[in-house]
């Protein structure tokens, strides 16, 4: 049993990295906006969606598809942000969490309708590649494009943030909304582009998650909710953080799924999640929040 | 509050009551006969949809309280229903109790349950609680799926025999009618006193600024764990009236999409309110039933296949639009289009 165990590790982290895509969606939301979004499950289903119309109903070239479908990602992200989140900015939480939650249903109800409740799933040919053999432990070519693509955005992340301008806009952004509103920053502009990228961030990942499984709308956003164990592992302010809980997320899930009980793997991000909230409530990288009346 | 002219407040007792005058008195007595009557006036159809707002309305009291007056968010309401209904069915099916013993024993296993998952609120709050009351909405229906399924039954459906009351059965949709709302009604005005007292205060001073209310000598974690106890009782209640209503139990009512809508109705009746809560189920309710009804013709206009489509995607669809617009523009929900038609009733002819 334990010699499978290096194959469960690498199977982890190539899972791992996904959510991490997922949980950095969340955070680079939530950094710029302090909007916690319950919604990246059905966003993310909507992407894989629109990649499988585009490949599957249209046969549009896998990179026109991608492409196709990062275009509608970030027409939504935009149209979320402008139409749902916009008028709830500064609300109280439970609005915002409530909003967030509502937009979630709201979208499912849109998916059910458009795409209908049955399984759909991409052509498994879609990516060029095959399962390769390293030793004992055997990756399948869905992952390793999982991982690649996962790889690829984080590097392009990093480069957005620490390069170009709208970058530096969007962590001063994240630090202090009225002092970088005074510095001359369009905080609606920098809203608008965080939610693009979090839904670009998303579509990748519901592309990933849809090749990998199957896309339904009853299932794929559940798989996205793994991500949350991620975000609070990692802190809610951290986007390192984020991705080195989603590697841990996959790697444990994949990990007592592997060796001790399938069903247990399902929910052993959740208590994960639990233990972290009872013994270390900010995360791993989160700042410890100082009130005052 | 705007009392009918004329009534004054000459000793502490008047001060604190609720029934004010004897309209009041009359209108409560009135509605209550009402209530009594309809199964009498009602077709079955109805009276079942009556009847779930009658057990949606004694579990949202729980929710109310949670986070209507304490404000704090639970997104696993869901699963502690599941916990007072799977508690009282194991019980009763398992160990031969009646549903008279069975159903306290469940609703109490619930509040225990409750109390454990709001336990991580001595530490945090806000986000980091409506994760803590996910993991719990997740860790519940895989418990009662996984662990021991040939007590739960995993995700079949296991059947509940219908309560019995001195040789009265519970058997048909008329009769649990009766049931329910008795419950429910014996739950709103718990609810409602229990919002009057010291600790309904503490709630609230809680919900509005956690700080202050700890300075001014509030026992925060104290209360919190109340706050999260009283909700699972009457979120057990809630599940065990449900496997009533249905007959039966199964995982599937006890999922994240029932936590949802039940945030949805205190959204859509107002937070801090408990007609605003009673509204808010009534309300979301019926708008399932009408969003359903309105499903069929609009599919009509499509083939088949997309037809079927648009009638199971139409409800969420809804829901999710009803919510949002309450959001934006009535964040105080119905109960405050209740207060404004109080006002204007009592205040008429003068405008204001």
């Amino acid at each position: 049993m334990l010699s499978l165990l290096p194959q469960f590790v690498v199977t982890g982290l190539l899972i791992g990295s996904v959510y991490a895509l997922i949980a950095v969606s969340i955070v680079l939301v939530f950094k710029a906006t302090r909007i916690f979004n319950f919604a990246v499950g059905e966003l993310l289903a909507l992407g894989g969606y629109f990649c499988f119309s585009f490949v599957v109903w249209w046969h549009f070239p896998l990179w026109l598809a991608l492409l196709g479908a990062l275009m509608m990602a970030v027409v939504t992200g935009f149209l979320v942000e402008r139409l749902v989140l916009r008028p709830l900015l500064s609300q109280s939480l439970l609005t915002i969490i409530m909003a967030t939650l509502a937009l979630g249903v709201l979208l499912r109800g849109l998916m059910l309708m458009i795409w209908t409740g049955y399984d759909v799933a991409f052509p498994k040919n879609l990516l060029p590649g095959r399962t390769v053999l390293v030793g004992d432990v055997a990756m399948s070519h869905e992952l390793l494009w999982a991982g690649a693509i996962a790889v690829t955005s984080f590097a392009a992340l990093a480069f957005f943030f620490m390069k170009t301008n709208t970058g530096l806009r969007m962590r001063a952004v994240s630090e202090d909304h009225e002092l970088s509103m005074a510095c001359g920053v369009n905080i609606t502009v920098v809203f608008a582009v965080t939610w693009v990228l979090a839904v670009i961030l998303g579509t990748l990942a519901g592309f990933l998650m849809g090749y990998r499984l199957s896309l339904a709308p009853s299932y794929t956003p559940l798989l996205a909710l793994k991500a949350f164990p991620a975000v609070i592992f990692g802190g809610l302010e951290s986007i390192t953080g984020a991705l080195v809980g989603g590697l841990v997320v996959g790697l444990i899930e994949a990990v007592v799924g592997g060796l001790i009980d399938p069903n247990l793997g399902e929910i052993s991000a959740y208590v994960l999640l639990l233990i972290v909230l009872f013994i270390r409530p900010e995360g791993l990288f989160g700042l410890k929040r100082i009130e005052r009346i | 509050m705007w009392r009918p002219c004329g009534t004054f407040d000459d000793t502490y007792e008047k001060d604190v009551t609720i029934m004010r005058t004897a309209a009041q008195w009359a209108v409560t007595i009135a509605g209550l006969v009402l209530l009594g009557l309809l199964p009498f006036l009602l077709g079955g159809g109805l009276i079942t949809t009556l009847n779930l707002i009658g057990v949606s309305v004694v579990s949202i009291m729980g929710l109310h309280i949670l986070t209507g007056l304490t404000g704090q968010i639970s997104l696993g309401h869901g699963a502690f229903m599941g916990v007072g209904a799977y508690a009282m069915m194991m019980l009763m099916n398992l160990t031969g109790f009646s549903f008279w013993l069975a159903m306290p024993l469940a609703v109490l296993t619930s509040g225990l349950v409750g109390l454990f998952f709001g336990l991580p609120s001595l530490r945090i709050k806000g986000f980091y609680l409506a994760m803590a009351t996910l993991a719990a909405q997740f860790i519940i229906p895989w418990t009662i799926i996984n662990v021991r399924p040939d007590l739960t039954g995993g995700t079949s459906t296991l059947t509940v025999d219908a309560p019995n009351l001195f040789g009265f059965a519970f058997s048909s949709q008329q009769r649990i009618f009766y049931l329910v709302m008795a419950f429910a009604v014996i739950s709103v005005i718990l609810a409602r006193n229990l919002q009057r007292s010291k600790v309904g205060r503490a709630f609230v001073a809680i919900r509005d600024n956690d700080l202050a209310a700890e300075i001014m000598g509030v026992e925060i974690f104290r209360y919190k764990l109340l706050a999260f106890f009283i909700c699972s009782l009457y979120s057990g209640l809630g599940g065990c009236l449900l496997a009533v209503w249905m007959g039966a139990v199964n995982v599937d009512s006890f999922l994240l999409h029932e936590s949802i809508w039940y945030l949805g109705m205190i959204i859509v009746g107002g937070l801090g309110s408990v007609p605003g809560a009673v509204f808010g189920v009534v309300f979301i309710r019926f708008l399932e039933i009408v969003s359903q009804s309105i499903g069929p013709p609009i599919a009509g206009f499509f083939p088949d296949a997309i037809g079927a489509a648009v009638k199971s995607g139409i409800s969420p669809f809804i829901f999710g639009l009803v919510i949002l617009l309450f959001l934006a523009y009535e964040p105080r929900g119905l109960a405050h289009r209740w207060e404004i038609f109080k006002h204007f009733y009592r205040r008429w002819p003068f405008s204001h």
